[in-house]
């Protein structure tokens, strides 16, 4: 076995003429927690699919603990724990009872079950909601019975698929803290697909996914270190023509994106008053920002992640 | 493959989730249990009175109709339980069960015995009343009966799993059910005989898989003892054979399609 928990090798997967995925590679050590960073439609729920075994891919490799995903589903199944973005509790059953039926799939029966049930409701903060039924519960709660239901056969792979969907920044805090806590405790690997650059922060890297190509990879520190300096945004009254003239006066890389004109420069406080001075009365506002991820995806791909074209995705 | 793990567990894991949904939803509940009373009371008040006096000796219209009617009720429960897997597919409870380390044996088994369960349940209460509309029962056939409804009603239950598992709205499953199951039951012998009928209404009776439900639950009430026929040998095999055939069937459909809609 290999010191990777997961290891993904030239895949590439197509919905009949649609390609999904596009020969991505990248590993994933024990131990890591890893961002799937991408717009919708990016490729992360394919992704997130093929790890989980829910679909089988048209090509390259793609192993989970040393099993291959196409010819060992069910080995992988034993390996992992799998939070979907859409519920996947029975509403009309009581939390533990949706523990209890989870435990029992996975051959769990016993004082052993209802030992790891306890354990799993304790440390949600969920052991006063253990008998109510699940449609009493907040979103957040609910969240955090299906991230238990993943965990109760200790898995040493969890994969969530968007997990902060339907949330409210307090519940959504409150997730991270535990799947942090979940990480350091019991060295647990963390899969996450995500387009929440906040949640993306916590990840130890990101692979950004940009129309099925792996645009990104690397440490969130690392990927915004690759932007020279500061993000400069002008918003000018006539974008096209000043960025025109831009461009002619300081250099090619300057470009529009949304009607923002967007440029990575060292030393930006120095050259927002030259920018102004050689642009009397034609721009309107001027900032200067520390690079975001948002920003090494606009550099990487040319356009912002939060693109409404490209929603088509079927989840 | 370890059977206890990968069909037996997940197999009773999801038999107990259905039966405990079904107790905690009381309209569910109230329908199930009320129907066979229902049906015994209209039939016993109504046809027991118009047919049984003028029939000498032989069965009289009663008789016949008793095993065709255990069987309608058992008919709808079976099938209309397997909405659930639909319903399952909607709501996302069933992402998580394929992606469980489990054999589709074991999900097929679980649901199939969670419908049949309910059929029986029904069967078993009609039987029950069967004495106060003339139809005398021994314990040990009223133990017999209830076995062969458990391989009836899982052979219909399944059949209900192959439709509902490829589809994705219920809407869409009442139309196809209500095409299918009434002309299932009317050409089943429940309601006239096959012998009296013309030749290719008899041809397609006799490959209908109900007719030798009907016809094994009606000689198992009243002529085993006159008349332990090689016919119904004949049809508890059928019975027994087109159980297994949509267990396997169900176990294929899950295998081609295990693919989460949503």
């Amino acid at each position: 076995m290999t010191n990777y928990d997961i290891s993904v090798s030239h895949l590439t997967h197509r919905y009949g003429d649609r390609t999904a995925l596009n020969d991505v590679s990248f590993t994933i050590p024990r131990g890591e927690i890893f961002g799937l960073l991408g717009p919708n439609g990016g490729g992360k729920t394919t992704m997130f699919k093929i790890l989980s075994t829910l679909i089988r891919h048209s090509e390259g490799t793609a192993e989970v603990c040393g099993f291959n995903v196409r010819t060992s589903p069910s080995e992988v199944r034993k390996h992992i724990g799998v939070v979907f973005q859409s519920p996947s509790l029975d509403q009309k059953l009581t939390v533990k009872e949706n523990l209890h039926f989870q435990g029992i799939l996975y051959g769990l029966h016993g004082q052993e079950l209802m030992r790891r049930i306890d354990d799993v409701l304790l440390h949600l903060n969920l052991s006063e909601r253990a008998h109510d039924e699940v449609e009493k519960l907040s979103g957040g709660q609910q969240r955090r019975v299906e991230v238990g239901k993943g965990l109760l056969h200790y898995p040493d792979v969890l994969i969530l698929d968007e997990p902060s969907t339907g949330l409210d920044p307090g519940a959504r805090i409150d997730l991270w803290q535990y799947l942090l806590e979940l990480n350091r405790s019991r060295g647990i690997t963390i899969v996450v697909t995500t387009h929440i650059l906040d949640e993306a922060e916590h990840c130890n890297r990101l692979a950004i996914l940009d129309q099925g190509n792996l645009v990104a990879l690397g440490t969130p520190a690392e990927l915004k270190r690759e932007i020279g300096g500061d993000i400069v945004s002008v918003i000018a009254n006539d974008p096209e023509n000043v960025h025109r003239l831009m461009k002619e006066k300081f250099g090619n890389n300057i470009s529009v994106v949304e009607k923002t004109i967007r440029m990575e420069r060292e030393n930006a406080h120095r050259f927002v008053p030259q920018l102004i001075e050689a642009f009397p009365g034609q721009i309107e506002s001027v900032s200067i920002s520390k690079p975001t991820l948002e920003d090494v995806f606009i550099h990487r791909t040319g356009h912002r992640l939060w693109n409404e074209e490209a929603n088509g995705e079927s989840k | 493959m370890n059977l206890k793990n990968e069909i037996l567990f997940p197999a009773y894991s999801l038999w107990m989730r259905e039966l405990i949904r079904f107790f905690r939803q009381r309209s569910r509940m109230i329908g199930v249990i009320g129907s066979p009373i229902l049906f015994w009371f209209f039939i016993g008040s109504g046809l027991g009175n118009s047919f049984r006096s003028n029939t000498a000796g032989g069965t009289n219209y009663l008789e016949y109709f008793y095993p065709g009617t255990l069987l309608l009720i058992m008919l709808f429960t079976a099938i209309f339980s397997t909405i659930s897997i639909i319903e399952d597919r909607q709501e996302g409870y069933l992402q998580s069960v394929l992606v469980a380390p489990i054999s589709g044996g074991g999900i097929a088994l679980g649901k199939i015995a969670g419908g049949t369960t309910l059929a029986v349940l029904q069967g078993a209460i009609f039987l029950l009343f069967a004495p106060l509309i003339g139809i005398h029962l021994t314990v040990l056939k009223f133990i017999a009966l209830l076995i062969l409804l458990i391989a009836i009603g899982f052979g219909l239950t399944g059949l209900g799993f192959l439709i509902a598992w490829r589809m994705d709205s219920t809407q869409g499953f009442h139309a196809i059910m209500n095409l299918f199951l009434i002309p299932l039951w009317l050409l089943s012998g429940s309601l006239f005989p096959a012998t009296g009928a013309p030749q290719w209404l008899r041809i397609i009776m006799s490959i209908n898989p109900l007719t030798y439900g009907v016809s094994s639950t009606r000689t198992l009430l009243y002529d085993l003892e006159r008349d332990p026929s090689s016919s119904f040998l004949f049809s508890l095999v059928i019975v027994v054979a087109f159980a297994l055939f949509v267990y396997a069937g169900s176990i294929f459909v899950i295998r081609k399609k295990s693919l989460v809609a949503a």
